[in-house]
């Protein structure tokens, strides 16, 4: 919303400069998004001057010579271009030195051999409008009777002034008109406020036939009736505001329209009454799929729900949005019919939506336009009808409304005003502010009621609302800081959220970085992940997403993970070690899952090369499986490695991969990148794990209970077990746990060997056995039999004890 | 004096001297050998004690045993000294070069700067006495908007604006939906934030379409604006210096009444809008504030929907806030791009290894 400070003065001064204006906007909730300008940045240099003579060019056909008086000892000589220009005439001059709207720095210069100095200006030249016939005549639309020669132009026609450039809140509509903003600037300064200007009385009561079908989506629909009229160029100051607020005059007409519009935020519409066909006006539900060609050139298809203004033939415009062109004003119209309608907001909303059409009315009739701001909009904008336009008015206002309901009184409790701000603001100044606010207001014992105006009575409902316009005013800013007064509030983070921070700092401390990728993921990015296939499951997908490539609910993060380390090679990083703990998401749209992951990616070396480890290797499975067993041992769920089932992971080797499993189920995966996969992404290998961290948190163990140790020294023997090639170790450790008696503390592997040694299909794995007992040293003779125990248990499941 | 005992005598101090004079072990090992050895003359003579008178029995295997107690503890004295001397010029003679790189620990990893800031953020409201709370990222439209007084034609409810999956499923526009479910599920006091992932149906040079935000909601009886205000003074100094004031303007959101917005003072130019040179200051663009956050009083609207779980708008009163977490980044940190923070560049990320206490 585009404010002139010239207009918005004229309604209310807050005698403030204009960055303080802004400021004191700002602070009570007016937003301001710049100080704009409009027309020339400084003053200086435009003046008016008489023209005293005026002479042909010696040279040229159609410039003059002209000697203009601009306050000077001495008229000076202005060479112009303009038809109209003419002796007698008062003009507005820029001299040298000053500079153009546009720009331009005016110089003395010659033109055709004669020396001009400055410049008479034409509309276009005052950004007032795009008229360049000629130049502007100041005593045709001035009294200028009292001005000098020489004196500033600002005193008649401002050559330029500030624009305060307005965010208005979706909640104050009628701050999108340039008087109440005016009214704001009064509630802060306590300025007067001045009243908008009314028309007189009709001459005649003309009526006309007019319809509304359905008043819950048409409230009211007001019409005047203007005869005579004479369409033509408006005045020079209602351009020039027009301009200044950013919209192109057109001709008397359209302008008043915009202008009151701007003004009073109320949208209108002049219909040329004689183009309304069959002398009525019925407004209506339009027909599913029936088409209007609005003033934009562009043939609409509609739908039932959208509502239309028709005459007797069909619809000449979409209600509320846009006109039509069958009845719009043209420079033969001489009888006007000016529509003011109030329309239900969220209706116009829908309409302009669907058929993705915005006009400055639909943007403000969808905020919720007052009912009863029509019948005082009708009076304002016929003033100026009749004194601009020449037009008489022969009707009173035509209305046909519905039920309107009247704003309701609210009462403000003065301790309540304290109890939610903080702070305490008397009743005496809450009702002033209110006052200000053009709230109607009466005491009620300690408490006052306020009656909202109708203009906010979508917005101001309740006590709360009320206590808003008073802090607000007041400013929110002088409140004072405290702190809430709950002595119950103990601030913690859950188990769960504790695990996170425990697992990322684990993490980053191993040498892993930190990633955060997009939650989108794409059917054609998740396929990559399924060499000559489709990744099965099924997915969460967008319908409106922004690109195919964000389409679709990632259901895991390894995806992200390949492109981190894609994003990472290409610019020359020789390892990526990266996680992200993330949400993915599963289930239907009905049925959402989401859950917390935990995904790791590892491709090249484990940890950085030194020169004492000049080459640390590919990262493989076991580095990857050390830190998952790092993840085990840090939050105490422990977390078993079992062999991958089932086809749900095509993006693994399955003999190089585990299902990760904690609290009996599976929680994830652990695995090396399929080789087709790792292809795709640019990359020469990768082991990847995924955690889901919710199942770890759900079997996070009670708090560590203290047990004693024993003071008596372990003792330690290395047994070498020889079994065929596919039994896995950990069933050899379970058959030497289970029968290594009570003292047996662990077994753990510390060598495998294959080899001639131990024969074909078979490996040697090196096992250290520690036992302890708790109250005494254990003798030889008990580890003996512990052993042999051990051996019988190994031969069973095809195992030897070598050497 | 017998003979004896004086030749006892005078081989203590030539033993005494000896070993006062060798210059290496191996020399002191002869001494000994010499003097206290299984052949050496000391030992000769206290073996013949036995053949001797009985009054000089007593003198001399006194006098013997005395000399080889002195002479065995000058030996230890002597090649302890020696040993250490031997230490000290072997330990003199190692020499590495201090400037090699030092072995690397398994480190090297960072923390997003965005979960750093995240972290920083909770740490302050949980010393406020706040929980963290956490909510679906695929949300209903009811607690999206409805919940949170929302007008029917609300543009941000347009599929313009807002991710669908269907009419009434949308990827949540804001971490606020929590507020709801945090109340549903608990009756006041409240006193909750709520970190997490938000989207919106825009993306350009400075909106991407997943970003972080902090939600804060307390809910208690008498809590007031003013106390909005001072949590969030509180929370400015803690991120951005002590040195902070806050200001408040009014604005409007539809789940708070009355709304606000939070200016920081700008911690570049302390708040003067210019720098020390005296050019204009291009973070806060010469205003002297930055906008932060949004904030309010909760709306009763919103209260009258969580009514049932114990929010009577007549009794329960509080304040909510949001924040982008890029954004605070962004002022923090400096990361100048928002596409930077997706990126996952290890270069970006290696800059974050620091604790940044």
């Amino acid at each position: 919303m585009r404010v002139p400070l010239n207009w918005l003065n004229e309604y209310c001064d807050s005698g403030l400069g204009v960055h303080e204006l802004a400021e004191r906007l700002a602070m009570t909730g007016t937003e301001v998004e710049r100080i704009g300008r409009h027309g020339a940045a400084e003053t200086d240099g435009f003046v008016v001057g008489k023209v005293l003579t005026r002479e042909k060019h010696p040279d040229a056909d159609k410039l003059s010579v002209c000697s203009v008086d601009v306050g000077a000892d001495e008229p000076v000589t202005i060479v112009c271009g303009a038809p109209n220009v003419d002796a007698g005439q008062t003009v507005a001059v820029v001299q040298p030195g000053a500079v153009m709207p546009d720009g331009t720095k005016i110089k003395k210069a010659k033109l055709r051999g004669v020396e001009s100095n400055g410049m008479i200006l034409s509309e276009r030249e005052l950004e007032i409008s795009e008229d360049h016939d000629g130049i502007i005549q100041l005593e045709q639309h001035f009294d200028v009777g009292g001005v000098a020669a020489g004196a500033p132009l600002a005193e008649v026609l401002a050559p330029g002034q500030d624009v305060l450039e307005l965010e208005i809140t979706p909640n104050r509509p009628d701050c999108l008109g340039v008087h109440g903003v005016a009214r704001e600037v009064h509630a802060i300064t306590g300025n007067p406020l001045a009243e908008l200007e009314l028309g007189p009385a009709p001459e005649g009561d003309e009526t006309f036939d007019i319809t509304v079908e359905d008043h819950t989506l048409c409230p009211r629909f007001t019409a005047r009736i203007f005869r005579d009229v004479k369409v033509g160029p408006s005045p020079l100051w209602l351009k020039e505001r027009l301009s200044a607020a950013g919209q192109r005059p057109i001709n008397n007409v359209v302008d008043i329209t915009n202008y009151v519009m701007l003004l009073t935020s109320q949208p209108m519409h002049a219909f040329d009454m004689d183009k309304i066909r069959g002398n009525k006006l019925v407004i209506r539900h339009a027909a599913h799929e029936e088409k209007i060609t609005t003033l934009d050139d562009v043939e609409r298809t509609l739908d039932g729900q959208m509502l239309v203004v028709c005459d007797a033939e069909g619809p000449t415009g979409i209600a509320g949005v846009m006109g039509g062109q069958i009845s719009e004003v043209s420079s033969e119209t001489t009888n006007v019919l000016l529509e003011i309608a109030a329309w239900n907001g969220p209706n116009i909303h829908r309409t302009s939506q669907k058929l993705a059409l915005r006009s400055e009315a639909s943007g403000r009739f969808e905020k919720g336009l007052s009912p009863i701001l029509p019948l005082e909009v009708q009076e304002i904008a016929s003033k100026l009808m009749v004194e601009l336009t020449g037009a008489t008015l022969v009707s009173s206002t035509i209305d046909v409304a519905g039920e309107i309901s009247q704003p309701q009184p609210i009462e403000l409790r003065e301790a309540r005003v304290e109890g939610l701000l903080g702070t305490r603001i008397p009743i005496a100044r809450c009702a002033e502010i209110l006052e200000h606010l053009d709230f109607k207001v009466e005491m009620s014992g300690e408490n006052l009621l306020a009656t909202p105006p109708h203009y906010r009575s979508n917005d101001v409902t309740r006590e709360a609302d009320l206590i808003e316009e008073v802090a607000r005013i007041q400013g929110v800013d002088t409140f004072p800081a405290t702190l809430p007064e709950s002595p119950t509030a103990i601030g913690s983070f859950s188990p769960a959220q504790k695990l996170k921070r425990g697992l990322e700092d684990l993490l980053a401390a191993n040498g892993y970085s930190e990633s955060i990728t997009w939650s989108f993921t794409s059917e054609a990015a998740l396929n990559k992940l399924a060499p000559g296939g489709e990744l099965p499951g099924v997915r969460l997908r967008i319908a409106n997403p922004l690109s195919e490539d964000q389409s679709v609910m990632r259901p895991l993060v390894l995806g992200g993970l390949l492109e981190v380390a894609q994003h990472n090679f290409a610019r020359g990083a020789d390892a990526v070690r990266t996680f992200e703990v993330g949400t993915v998401y599963n289930g239907t749209i009905s049925d959402p899952v989401e859950h917390t992951a935990l995904a790791l990616l590892l491709s090249g070396a484990p940890h950085a090369a030194s020169w004492r480890d000049a080459a640390p290797g590919e990262g493989d499975f076991f580095a990857l499986k050390g830190i998952i067993e790092a993840i085990s041992a840090n939050s105490g769920v422990e977390i078993g490695f079992e062999p991958l089932d089932g086809d749900d992971h095509p993006y693994l080797i399955p003999g190089r991969s585990a299902t990760l499993v904690a609290g009996g189920q599976s929680v994830g995966y652990l695995g090396e990148i399929h080789p087709l996969v790792a292809k795709e992404h640019d990359i020469s290998g990768a082991t990847a794990a995924e955690l889901n961290l919710d199942l770890v948190a759900a079997a996070l163990p009670a708090p560590t209970t203290f047990e004693s140790f024993t003071s008596f020294p372990p003792s330690r023997e290395d047994i070498a077990v020889v079994v065929p090639q596919n039994v896995p170790a950990a069933e050899v450790i379970a058959a030497v746990e289970s029968s290594g008696g009570k003292y047996l503390q662990n077994a753990n592997v510390f060598d495998v060997f294959e080899g001639e040694q131990v024969g074909e299909g078979k490996k040697s794995l090196a096992i250290r056995l520690t036992y302890a007992a708790p109250d005494r040293t254990l003798t030889d003779k008990e580890t003996e039999k512990a052993r042999k125990s051990i051996t019988q248990k190994l031969e069973e499941i095809g195992g030897a004890l070598r050497g | 004096m017998s003979e004896t005992v004086e030749k006892i005598q005078s081989i203590e101090s030539a033993g005494a001297s000896a070993i006062g004079s060798v210059a290496s072990l191996a020399e002191l090992e002869d001494v000994r050998i010499h003097f206290l050895g299984r052949k050496a003359e000391l030992n000769d003579i206290l073996k013949s004690i036995a053949t001797l008178p009985p009054e000089e029995k007593g003198p001399v295997g006194k006098a013997g045993n005395q000399a080889r107690g002195k002479l065995e503890a000058l030996l230890a004295a002597r090649q302890e000294e020696l040993e250490t001397a031997a230490l000290t010029q072997l330990l003199e003679q190692d020499r590495i070069d201090i400037t090699l790189p030092g072995s690397p620990v398994a480190g090297g990893g960072a923390l997003h700067p965005i979960t750093r800031v995240r972290r920083e953020i909770e740490d302050v409201f949980i010393g406020m006495g706040y929980k963290v709370a956490e909510g679906p990222e695929v949300e209903k439209v009811h607690y999206n908007f409805d919940a949170l007084n929302h007008s029917p034609n609300h543009p941000a409810r347009e599929w313009t604006d807002t991710f669908y999956f269907e009419d009434d499923v949308l990827l949540r526009t804001h971490t606020s939906p929590v507020q709801i479910r945090v109340m549903e599920e608990q009756p006041p006091p409240v006193f909750v934030i709520v970190p997490g992932k938000v989207y919106r149906r825009d993306s350009d040079a400075t909106h991407t379409p997943m970003f972080h935000q902090i939600e804060g909601l307390a809910v208690d009886e008498g809590i007031t604006l003013s106390d909005l205000r001072g949590t969030l003074l509180e929370f400015s100094r803690a991120i951005f210096g002590e040195d902070r004031e806050v200001r408040l303007r009014p604005h409007f959101f539809p789940f708070t009444e009355p709304s606000v917005e939070i200016d920081v003072s700008c911690f570049k130019c302390s708040g003067k809008g210019h720098l020390k040179d005296g050019s204009r200051c291009n973070l806060c663009k010469g205003t002297g504030w930055i906008e932060i956050l949004g904030a309010g009083m909760v709306d009763p609207n919103v209260f009258s929907y969580v009514r049932d779980s114990g929010y009577d708008p007549e009794k329960v009163q509080g304040f909510a806030f949001g924040m982008g977490v890029e954004r605070i980044a962004f002022l923090k940190h400096g990361i100048p791009d928002l596409r930077l923070f997706y990126e996952n560049d290890l270069r970006l990320l290696a800059q974050f290894e620091a604790g940044g206490y």
